[in-house]
């Protein structure tokens, strides 16, 4: 069942670099479109994915388990999420960047509340976005955005963390 | 987005001087990280690619300037939710639409929902977190930014 389901995918991929070979042969506006719109992204994420990935590589090896588990684990409080919201400020990129992170960080023990906090606080507090766009929308818009936000992401983040941790939660195998 | 290059430049090289063994094993968890979840990252690049072309910003502008608020938003959460917009276009966007007389509200649902709702990296977030985890993660934040945006709605005066 997992294989078929795993060929399917293979297949529906190779169909669709067909389709978009053959569009560019042919002239196939839509699908010289849908072609380029695949080469914008994947150029946006090639800048940056390797530097995150080779950051992540270097934490594994460098960071002790028992300073992560120290500030951002079961036994961290109220700073453990200071910590994480300070850190999602400063990562590139966005959610793609912030689930191998956070991967990570579960891996050195960090506490699931927190890492749930850090991936959705990357979507909305990385510090140079936040400057961006009150540059077009006003430091008020901003400001209101993440004042709402930041404490609704720590309190559905604490209850997602006791939520899965009483049922067995496994991540990533 | 050069600092992002010095500063994991600097730090590999400052690895490297340290502890050489250490870092070459660094490089090679880097490589068999992203290896691991390459194959999530290009199905996330090739839905992105079919629902970009479907949902263009032109047709997004369109619909955004809808007079009634409360469909506004409902249209600025979906479009939110299904396109990923890295943010040096979306925050432009939002701007031009705001000039044009687009509330704060209806925008607020749209970036909130671009930036944390991501029905498009669900392949990649599934990969990490489990199917389970990552569909309520997803619910939560669009709820998130519903609050959100009626409090920007509330704070910018535009409820009546």
């Amino acid at each position: 069942m997992k294989i078929q389901k795993k060929q399917i995918g293979t297949l529906a991929g190779i169909i669709y670099f067909l389709f978009i070979i053959v569009s560019f042969m042919v002239g196939f506006k839509p699908g010289e479109q849908i072609g380029h719109n695949f080469i914008d992204f994947s150029v946006e994420m090639l800048k940056i994915l390797p530097c995150a990935f080779i950051l992540i590589g270097l934490f594994e090896v460098w960071v002790k388990k028992e300073s992560v588990e120290k500030h951002l684990g079961e036994d961290s409080g109220v700073m453990g999420y200071i910590w994480v919201i300070l850190l999602s400020g400063t990562t590139v990129g966005g959610l793609y960047v912030a689930f191998p992170v956070a991967y990570s960080l579960f891996k050195k023990g960090a506490k699931l509340s927190v890492i749930f906090t850090y991936v959705s606080s990357c979507a909305i507090c990385r510090i140079p976005m936040t400057i961006f766009e009150s540059s077009f929308m006003g430091i008020k818009f901003s400001l209101i955005r993440l004042l709402v936000s930041i404490p609704l992401v720590i309190i559905s983040s604490i209850w997602l963390g006791n939520y899965i941790e009483t049922r067995n939660y496994k991540i990533m195998k | 987005m050069y600092y992002l290059y010095s500063a994991t430049g600097l730090t590999l090289l400052i690895s490297f001087v340290v502890n050489r063994a250490k870092t070459l094993k660094a490089v090679k968890i880097a490589f068999k990280q992203l290896a691991t979840i390459f194959p999530a990252f290009l199905t996330m690049l090739i839905l992105v690619s079919i629902v970009l072309f479907f949902v263009p910003d032109k047709i997004i502008s369109n619909y955004l300037g809808n007079n009634n608020k409360l469909i506004g938003v409902v249209l600025a959460s979906l479009f939110g939710s299904i396109t990923l917009m890295p943010g040096f276009i979306a925050f432009p966007l939002s701007g031009i639409l705001l000039k044009k007389g687009v509330s704060y509200m209806v925008l607020s649902s749209f970036t909130t929902t671009l930036m944390m709702v991501g029905i498009l990296t669900y392949p990649v977030e599934k990969k990490y977190f489990g199917a389970k985890v990552t569909i309520i993660r997803n619910v939560v934040s669009l709820l998130i930014s519903l609050i959100v945006a009626l409090s920007v709605g509330f704070f910018f005066g535009e409820f009546l």
